[in-house]
C-alpha cells in the first residue's frame, strides 16, 4: 500500500523543499519507488533543487485539467531508477489547484509508487491544506526558533483536525518532528532553541536532526540532493532520517547540546 | 508629608479587569418598524429577560454600513422594550459621530465568539427544584495545538496532554490539564463561580474563572509559575495555590 507522505512546516525557508528532495531521494536510494509532488504552485523549486528543471514539459496543474497524463508529466530522474519529480506550475497561483483533482492524482500516484511526497508551500492555507490533506504521515520541519516552533505546533493542530483522516474519523496521521538548520554552537549561546526545548514543547516523535550546513546551499546550486553528499554531515543526518522513518532505530547525531546531562556525557549520544 | 497629603495619596478607587456576558442586537436591516414588533414579540415570549437588559447594539452587518440609520429613534425603541444600550460597534463615520453625542462608547468590531441566544430558551424554571444533572466529562487525550479550540458544554474539560500557546480550553465547569498548560483556560464561562482550574504545570497565557482573569504578565509574578497549582476565585480575587 502506497505512503502519502507530507513535508510541511507553517512557517516559510525552513528546509521543506530540501527535505523533501533528501527523504524522497534516500527512500529511492533503499529501492522504495518513490515520486516527489511540488504543490508549492506559483513559486516551483524542488525541480532546482532536484536537477531537472530543464526537463519540465508538462505539470501537477496540467495533469489536474486534463491537459496531459500523469505518466507525460512525471520526470525520471536521471541519478536513481526509482525515483520521480511531478513539478509545480510556474503559471498559475495556488487556486488552480482543487481538492477534486489533486486526490484524483494522489490516487493515480498511489497505484504506481510506494512512497509519494507531497512538498508542501508554506503558510496554512490552501495549498499547504491540500498537501497536507490526503497524507498518512506528516514530516513537520522546524528551526529551533521560537516562531517556527509556535507555526509547526498549528501546523501539528490541522493536521489532527483539518486533514482527510481527521475528518472522517480515521487513524490519525502519524507525525513526525524533523529539526532543521540546527546549530549547536548558537543553542549553547542561547540564541537557538535546543533540541529537547523544541521535542518538550511540541511533544511528538524525533525523526532527526539536520545541522546548519554549508553543504545545503551547495548541493541545491548544483541541483543534487544534499543526501547523494554521503561525505556531508547534513547528507548523513537525512540518511539516518530516512533508515529512522523505514523503522531503524539510530542514535541521533550531530547535536551538541548544550549542557550534556550526566548519561549523555558518559555515552556520548541519546536515546 | 502632612496629613492631608497622605490622605490625598490614599486611593479612592481600584481598576478591575472582568469580562461580562453581555448581550449583542446584531441589526441586518434598517427597518426600526419592523425591530419594534418584532422586539415585542420576543417580550411576550421571555418578559424577564428583557427588564433593564444591557445592550450592545452592533451596527456592522447593516447595508451600507447603517448610513442613515437613525440611532436615537433606535436606541429609545431598544429602552422601550427594557433593553439598555451601553455601546455600540459600527464602523460608518456617521453612527460613530452619532454615538459621540449620545456619549455612547464605540467598540471595536467583534472577531469575538458570539452564541446566538433564544431568550425565551433560558427561563421558566421549574416549581421545585430538579436534582441537578450530571454532565459528563469531556476527556481530551491529544495535544491541543495553537489555534484549537475545546469547549466542555455543561461539565468539566480534562486534557491529559499539553496544551499550547494560542490554544484555548472553555468549560462551563472545571478544567484539568495534566499536562504543561500553556495557552488559554477558561473555566465556569456562564458564571459558575465555583469552578476551578488544576494543572500540572503553569505556563498559561491566560486563566479566568467566571469572568474574572488574569493574564500571562501577572501570572509570571506568581511564586508558582511553572508549578502544580490549583486556581480558584474568592469574591472577586484568582487564588492560586499549591497542588
Ligand atoms: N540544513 C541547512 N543548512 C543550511 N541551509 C539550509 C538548510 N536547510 C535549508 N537551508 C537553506 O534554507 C533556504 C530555504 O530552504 P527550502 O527552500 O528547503 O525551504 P522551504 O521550507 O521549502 O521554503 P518555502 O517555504 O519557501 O517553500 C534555502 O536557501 C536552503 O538552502
Ligand atoms: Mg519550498
Amino acid at each position: 500500500m502506497a505512503k502519502i507522505l507530507v513535508v510541511t512546516s507553517g512557517k516559510g525557508g525552513v528546509g521543506k523543499t530540501t527535505t523533501s528532495a533528501a527523504i524522497g531521494t534516500g527512500l529511492a536510494l533503499r529501492g522504495h519507488k518513490t515520486a516527489i509532488v511540488d504543490f508549492d504552485v506559483g513559486l516551483r523549486n524542488l525541480d532546482l533543487i532536484m536537477g531537472c528543471e530543464r526537463r519540465v514539459v508538462y505539470d501537477f496543474i496540467n495533469v489536474i485539467n486534463g491537459d496531459a497524463t500523469l505518466t507525460q508529466a512525471l520526470i525520471k530522474d536521471k541519478r536513481l531508477e526509482n525515483l520521480y519529480v511531478l513539478a509545480a506550475s510556474q503559471t498559475r497561483d495556488k487556486d488552480a489547484l482543487n481538492i477534486e483533482g489533486v486526490e484524483k492524482v494522489i490516487n493515480e500516484l498511489k497505484e504506481n509508487f510506494e512512497y509519494v511526497i507531497c512538498d508542501s508551500p508554506a503558510g496554512i492555507e490552501k495549498g499547504a491544506h491540500l498537501a497536507m490533506y490526503f497524507a498518512d504521515e506528516a514530516i513537520v520541519v522546524t528551526n529551533p526558533e521560537v516562531s517556527s516552533v509556535r507555526d509547526s505546533d498549528r501546523m501539528l493542530g490541522l493536521l489532527a483536525s483539518k486533514s482527510r483522516r481527521a475528518e472522517n474519523g480515521e487513524e490519525p496521521i502519524k507525525e513526525h518532528l524533523l529539526l532543521t538548520r540546527y546549530n549547536p554552537e548558537r543553542v549553547t549561546k542561547g540564541e537557538m532553541l535546543g533540541v529537547e526545548d523544541v521535542e518538550e514543547i511540541l511533544s511528538i516523535r524525533l525523526l532527526g536532526v539536520i545541522p546548519e550546513s554549508q553543504a545545503v546551499l551547495k548541493a541545491s546550486n548544483q541541483g543534487i540532493p544534499v543526501i547523494l553528499d554521503e561525505q556531508s554531515d547534513a547528507g548523513q543526518a537525512y540518511s539516518d532520517a530516512v533508515d529512522r522513518l523505514l523503522g531503524k532505530e539510530i542514535a541521533h547525531r550531530f547535536l551538541d547540546v548544550k549542557k550534556p546531562g550526566f548519561l549523555q556525557r558518559l555515552f556520548g549520544g541519546r536515546e | 508629608m502632612s496629613q492631608a497629603d497622605l490622605l490625598d495619596q490614599e486611593p479612592v478607587f481600584q481598576l478591575k479587569g472582568s469580562m461580562l456576558a453581555i448581550t449583542i442586537l446584531e441589526l441586518v436591516q434598517n427597518d426600526l418598524e419592523r425591530l419594534d414588533r418584532q422586539l415585542a414579540a420576543k417580550v411576550e415570549q421571555a418578559p424577564a429577560f428583557f427588564s433593564n437588559t444591557p445592550l450592545v447594539l452592533a451596527l456592522e452587518k447593516l447595508p451600507e454600513n447603517g448610513a442613515g440609520l437613525d440611532l436615537a429613534e433606535l436606541v429609545a425603541l431598544c429602552r422601550k422594550h427594557g433593553l439598555r444600550t451601553l455601546a455600540l460597534r459600527a464602523s460608518q463615520p456617521q453612527l460613530i459621530e452619532a454615538a459621540g453625542r449620545f456619549d455612547l462608547p464605540v467598540l471595536p468590531p467583534s472577531g469575538a465568539r458570539e452564541r446566538s441566544l433564544d431568550p425565551a430558551a433560558k427561563p421558566a424554571p421549574a416549581a421545585k427544584p430538579t436534582e441537578p444533572e450530571h454532565r459528563p466529562s469531556r476527556v481530551v487525550t491529544t495535544p491541543i495545538r495553537g489555534g484549537q479550540q475545546v469547549y466542555a458544554q455543561g461539565g468539566d474539560l480534562i486534557v491529559m496532554a499539553a496544551v499550547s500557546p494560542g490554544a484555548e480550553l472553555l468549560a462551563d465547569g472545571h478544567i484539568h490539564v495534566y499536562g504543561p498548560l500553556r495557552g488559554r483556560a477558561l473555566a465556569g464561562i456562564k458564571g459558575n463561580p465555583n469552578a476551578r482550574i488544576f494543572c500540572q504545570q503553569l505556563a498559561a497565557e491566560m486563566v479566568s474563572i467566571a469572568g474574572s482573569y488574569k493574564v500571562a504578565e501577572d501570572l509570571r509574578r506568581e511564586p508558582l509559575w511553572g508549578k502544580a497549582v490549583q486556581i480558584g476565585l474568592s469574591g472577586d480575587v484568582l487564588n492560586i495555590t499549591r497542588l
